[in-house]
């Protein structure tokens, strides 16, 4: 891609359903962000900034599709984007939001806003890619900066950036990390996608699966691991829900 | 008179969430004036249902990037009430530094990135770099350090990883501790007093307009209260946190997803100014001298001085976070195991000052652990009343001015309440009509 004087690559994000914590966690970029303005025009950033702009040579896209007007914005932003970015994992696998449907949707509505539930329309939660084409995701709840600032480089750059398809226990056992499992506390490490040097479990949490499944995972070998480790079928099952509702094969 | 005026500001820029303001004024006569709330419902309450404590706080945190930590600090109170866990000193002093931390970032990130463009008349904070880059340097610099405050004690600044039901996963080591003390003293203190001189050459730029309301936050005897303390009302003075649903009486409304709220009026604030309003005398020394210079006095009825008291705040945190470290260093960190046994199962209910204002979560457990009910009561929800109530007030005072500058002193009012909508829906933009 072009970059320097009047050609800057113009670059934009957008928002939908979640939490905002990857918009902020670029905010967050403090010592990046202005050598990253220097290389790039942005042109669209609602939650830092007043301009719009009609086209885009990347778009970032945040959040989950959740209602019907989501998805008309989805298809308007592919149809103005040269590459499309999943940023986080809401749009990447539907994120924690999907949980909602695992309930009924008419109960769910109704346990928050009791008889008003049909004042706000609500769809299935679904990732970005259910809808339009992505060309490349960014993982993880939330983002980490790391990760962004690499695949970001390599689009100014006009390279395929590359991410990580093993487990997080790669990365664990790299950090000589007392492994989690053998301590008796529950840990979605062996099934986790890699790239966050395995930050939760060096500092002693377990891993949540927040960057989602690694693909072609085992999921019914992965669920006797768990099982040998004392857990029931249906906890291991809830607790691999926790951010991957959506690409959970298994039945309890 | 009968002036016609048509606004319809769709998804304000420069705040947290989606939201719209919509104005309509036919003849003079004021006929539609609100703040319209269009993001997308999250259902929390709904998808809390049927997990474990330990999930609780991983899940909720999850309504807000911005305000993470804040959700997970009062969410574990709530499990923690509920379950009867106990917490050490040591874990109640690193999560008040915590808060001073997420505090800090969330008031410089409102105050010097989305609201100092409006003051100084650019489109966003990248368009300051030009004219105010020094200005700039200096709030990324603040952000960097709370953030780093985050990452030391909560092992991340978003979605914090450490805090678990009855105390920490890892607990910092004094070099770490050590570490953060130099950078406040010898760059944040610094950076706050250059903050604060900006803000006073600023000042005339902030809208002259006030509307007294009720303000509403947490009070307690020994400090400025951000992590524990009863409900403070303006009018009606304090009721313990249990009383929460007496003081917030949620109703929803046609024009927003977040649910609305009043006490003991049509509506109430939260947030900075109400702390401020609340509790001002508790305020460190060097917090009084900034508010004192900048022209902050206690009650204040313009709801646009909200980002001044948050740079006061972010002096008083900043202060607060030394003192706490220099406690924790002089009674030496132990390496404590969380009490994650649970004594009793039921009702829990937790309250904290988040930087938008008085959060509550509400949670009922059963025999096994796993959630049966949940409600999260949160701040900007709580203000969206107000902000409506604001601009029924505003729009006539300014009607005679130019419609373009209507607009921005809307917007800026909406923004003054930093509100922040994922959290509210568990949203903004501005229509005007004509």
């Amino acid at each position: 891609m072009k970059k320097g004087g009047k050609d800057k690559i113009k670059v934009a994000f957008f928002d939908f359903t979640g939490c905002e914590g990857c918009q902020l966690n670029k905010l967050n970029l403090e010592n990046d962000l202005l050598d990253i303005l220097e290389h790039v025009e942005i042109v669209e950033f609602r939650e830092a900034m007043d301009d719009k702009a009609d086209e885009y040579d990347i778009a970032f896209v945040e959040g989950s599709i959740t209602t019907p007007e989501c998805v008309t914005r989805i298809h308007d932003i592919r149809r103005r984007s040269k590459v499309l970015v999943a940023l986080g994992a809401c749009a990447t696998n539907g994120g924690i939001n999907a949980l909602k449907n695992i309930h009924d949707i008419d109960e769910v509505r109704e346990r928050v806003y009791g008889k008003d539930k049909y004042l706000f329309p609500t769809i299935p939660v679904m990732p970005v890619h259910a809808i339009v084409k992505v060309d490349y995701k960014i993982y993880g709840c939330p983002m980490t900066q790391e990760e962004f600032v690499k695949v970001f480089k390599a689009l100014v750059m006009g390279k395929k950036p590359q991410v990580p398809n093993y487990a997080v226990c790669v990365e664990c056992k790299l950090r000589e990390n007392e492994c989690l499992l053998e301590r008796g506390i529950f840990c979605l490490g062996p099934v986790t996608r890699a790239g966050c040097n395995a930050r939760c479990p060096s500092f002693g949490q377990s891993c949540i699966g927040c960057r989602g499944l690694v693909d072609d995972v085992n999921q019914n070998a992965s669920i006797e691991i768990l099982k040998r480790y004392g857990y029931s079928l249906e906890e291991a099952i809830k607790r691999m829900n926790l951010f991957n509702t959506t690409e959970v094969k298994v039945e309890p | 008179m009968g002036q016609n005026l048509d606004i319809n500001v769709h998804h304000i820029t420069r705040v947290e969430g989606h939201g719209n303001i919509v104005v309509n004024v036919k003849e003079g006569k004021l006929e539609r004036a609100y703040l319209e709330i269009v993001e997308a419902p999250r259902y929390f309450e709904a998808i809390l249902k049927g997990r474990n404590y330990k999930e609780a706080a991983i899940i909720t945190s999850r309504i807000c990037g911005i305000c993470s930590l804040g959700h997970q600090m009062t969410s574990l109170k709530a499990t923690e009430a509920a379950l009867g866990l106990d917490v050490s000193e040591q874990t109640v002093l690193l999560r008040k530094l915590l808060i001073d931390g997420a505090t800090i970032q969330s008031h410089v990130l409102h105050s010097l990135f989305l609201v100092t463009p409006d003051f100084v008349g650019k489109p966003s904070v990248f368009a300051m770099i030009g004219d105010y880059r020094e200005a700039v340097l200096r709030a990324l610099r603040m952000k960097n350090i709370a953030n780093l405050v985050s990452e030391v004690v909560g092992g991340r600044a978003v979605h914090p990883v450490t805090p678990i039901p009855g105390g920490f996963t890892r607990i910092p080591e004094a070099g770490e501790l050590k570490f953060l003390k130099e950078k406040l003293v010898n760059e944040m203190l610094p950076d706050c007093d250059a903050t604060v001189e900006l803000m006073h050459q600023l000042l005339d730029t902030i809208p002259n307009f006030e509307r007294e309301t009720e303000y509403i936050s947490l009070q307690c005897d020994d400090e400025y209260a951000f992590y524990d303390g009863d409900i403070c009302s303006s009018d009606t003075g304090r009721v313990p946190v249990d009383q929460y649903e007496k003081m917030t009486n949620e109703f929803v409304v046609p024009h927003s997803t977040s649910k609305h709220a009043r006490a003991n009026r049509e509506s109430f604030m939260v947030g900075a100014l109400a702390r401020f309003n609340n509790n001002s005398s508790q305020l460190f020394e060097r917090a009084q001298r900034a508010a004192e210079k900048l022209r902050l006095k206690a009650p204040c009825y313009n709801p646009y001085m909200n980002s001044i008291a948050q740079i006061v705040e972010v002096v008083h945190c900043t202060e607060e976070a030394i003192k706490i470290i220099d406690t924790l260093l002089a009674r030496g960190l132990k390496d404590e195991k969380p009490d994650q046994e649970p004594k009793k199962y039921g009702r829990g209910i937790g309250s904290t000052e988040v930087p938008r204002g008085i959060l509550y979560h509400d949670y009922t457990y059963d025999r096994k652990g796993l959630i049966v009910k949940a409600n999260c009561v949160i701040p900007t929800g709580q203000n969206l009343g107000n902000i409506d109530y604001d601009m029924k007030k505003l729009v006539p005072e300014i009607i005679d001015e130019p419609k373009e500058s209507i607009v921005k002193k809307l917007e800026m009012l909406v923004r003054a309440y930093d509100p922040c909508i994922s959290c509210s829906v568990h949203m903004l933009d501005v229509d005007f009509v004509e």
